[in-house]
């Protein structure tokens, strides 16, 4: 008897397990279907994509759930190339990135389907280990330790070491943005180096390897973290949300949410949370830079 | 009674047989379509992109941005970490092997033994860490340069397929006949004489089996070399230099390229070109299985 009730609770919590699975199912693919007009918002927006935009999106899909209940917003990282990839096969509302989707897209008729709405932007400082006894870097000495042409701190100012260079993989957003606004027309040596595959990696390495240089996103080095790596100022500026502002710091870009069309219904308003004045105070104290203090650029 | 019988018959037999059969056939399928995947993304470099095959396997010049996409650096940088580790392993796995069954078979299957399983069972990214937080630091102490370099793969690798090796060369070991032994014992041999000349020549197949699994095991492995070994798109001077591997440049860029473009139709090829070194090896270990031999 009891065996036969062993079986059949067994059997029971099977389809019970699939019964869940199903309603997760059915639940994902019903779409927002919502108003977006006053707090008649209501349905589910799903993002995946860029790591670097992850914290602040899941942040701002906390305080936008808790101000409309009504609302679920889930958001997943994977990297940028996953998250244009994702909107593009219809697989979530929203897909972070580090770059223009024009960008990675080689398909151009289907580039013109994809909206990219700004939503912050983020600085990248250029990081240092704590020895070297370099204060500012211009953009050309940058150029020139990154595409292998100086290789000894005493070149730039600093004291007799070997300048280990570090980089991010080809295809990583960070780089993509380094290699646009300090790098420009100068190619970045690969063969010099090492790279490292995430941002944690390069923090690693930079601690524990002497001379070495590497550039991380400012949302990285928030929460105390930047005791342990030095940040260098490019040409005097600093990588702070005022220097960004007035023009005088290069090395930032936009984060993008990537839609497949005009943003409709919960995912609009979701990103008109995350742009909004109520939440730029968020946006700051996490590393990013507010859309509001970038309007004028 | 008898219809009581074929209700069983029918339980015990059919249902179990079906439920195996289709489990059979689920894995057989699943492996197809894998191969079949990857090989239909693979050739799209080729048929779709335009890069040449005989560029990607022969250039150095890994350029994605440019349009290059030499991927010799990366095939290179693979066999040297995976050949080197081989090398540095095989010796010591079967040292152990002979250690454990005929210089101490007590202490190697209540010691050895265990610590062998628990070895295996250690993560992947485990032993990344622990070769970034201890072995880098060491290296770069010891042999200057930056520490993340051929050495360190070959080293984090060692230890993850030493393992593999030991178990096999173990199980080979085991089964020579003890005859055999005895035999050579009776001619007059020593220890050492029985062991080397006759006992390992014996079990070669088993030994070989074990060594080329392992070759496998370090020519797939991802993480734990990416950690360690540098990712420097450039071919290794020297051991203690860096350079990428096939699984490293995959782990890295993938996640970040869209599909269709050429850059991630590279990448497919890449993955191609490992499964078809992993189809060589299985291959070879076939090989060395019907070449017959004493066992």
């Amino acid at each position: 008897m009891s065996k036969k009730w062993r079986r059949a609770s067994f059997l029971l919590t099977l389809v019970l397990i699939m019964g869940v699975l199903a309603a997760c199912r059915s639940d994902n693919s019903n779409d927002s279907s919502s108003e977006v007009n006053g707090a008649e918002i209501s349905g589910i927006v799903t993002a995946a994509g860029s790591t670097a935009l992850l914290p602040l999106a899941d942040v701002a899909a906390n305080e936008f759930m808790s101000k409309y209940s009504d609302v679920s917003v889930t958001v997943q990282g994977g990297g940028s190339g996953t998250g244009i990839n994702q909107v593009v096969n219809g697989a979530v509302n929203i897909g972070n990135s580090d770059v223009p989707s024009a960008d990675k897209i080689e398909d151009e008729a289907l580039a013109g389907q994809l909206v990219d709405n700004k939503v912050s932007g983020i600085a990248f400082g250029i990081v240092v280990n704590e020895e070297v006894k370099v204060e500012d870097l211009t953009i050309e000495q940058i150029q020139g330790i990154f595409s292998g042409k100086i290789t000894n701190w005493k070149e730039v100012g600093g004291q007799d070491l070997e300048i280990n260079v570090i980089n991010r993989p080809a295809s990583s957003g960070t780089r993509i943005t380094f290699d646009k606004t300090v790098m420009k027309d100068v190619k970045i040596n690969d063969s010099i180096g090492t790279n490292q595959d995430s941002n944690g990696a390069v923090e690693n390495s930079i601690n524990s390897t002497s001379g070495s240089i590497s550039y991380l996103a400012m949302s990285y080095l928030v929460e105390g973290k930047d005791t342990s790596l030095k940040t260098i100022t490019i040409d005097g500026a600093e990588p702070t949300t005022e220097d960004v502002a007035n023009g005088s710091y290069p090395f930032w870009s936009y984060e993008y949410m990537v839609t497949y069309g005009e943003p409709k219904g919960a995912a609009k308003a979701y990103i008109d949370f995350l742009v909004s004045e109520e939440f730029a105070e968020k946006v700051d104290q996490m590393g990013y830079i507010p859309m509001i203090e970038l309007m004028d650029r | 009674m008898k219809g009581h019988k074929s209700i069983n018959y029918w339980k015990s037999e059919y249902i179990g047989r079906t439920l195996v059969t289709l489990c059979g056939i689920v894995i057989v399928l699943t492996t197809l379509a894998i191969i079949a995947f990857i090989a239909g993304k693979g050739i799209q470099s080729f048929t779709v992109s335009g890069i040449s095959l005989w560029e990607m396997i022969s250039s150095t010049n890994w350029s994605p941005n440019d349009g290059h996409y030499g991927a010799l650096i990366f095939i290179a940088g693979s066999t040297l970490v995976s050949v080197g580790a081989v090398l540095v392993s095989a010796p010591i796995a079967v040292a152990l092997a002979i250690f454990m069954n005929y210089i101490s078979p007590k202490f190697g299957e209540k010691v050895l033994r265990p610590v062998l399983e628990l070895l295996v069972g250690i993560p992947s990214v485990v032993y990344g860490l622990l070769g970034v937080t201890i072995l880098v630091p060491f290296l770069r102490d010891s042999f200057g340069g930056v520490g993340f370099s051929l050495m360190a793969g070959i080293i984090v690798l060692s230890v993850m397929i030493l393992p593999t090796i030991a178990t096999l060369a173990s199980d080979a070991l085991r089964g020579v006949p003890p005859q055999l032994l005895e035999a050579s014992y009776g001619l007059g041999s020593t220890r050492w004489q029985a062991i080397s000349r006759v006992v390992i020549p014996a079990a070669k197949k088993g030994v070989m089996t074990g060594i080329v699994l392992g070759l496998a095991r370090a020519f797939g492995e991802a993480l734990a070399v990416q950690m360690v070994i540098g990712n420097t798109i450039k071919l290794p001077e020297a051991l203690t230099s860096p350079t990428a591997t096939l699984t490293g440049i995959l782990t890295m860029d993938m996640s970040n390229t869209l599909n269709g473009t050429a850059w991630n139709n590279a990448l497919w090829s890449l993955a191609l070109i490992l499964l078809v070194i992993s189809f060589l090896f299985i291959l070879i270990i076939r090989f060395i299985g019907n070449r017959g031999g004493t066992k």
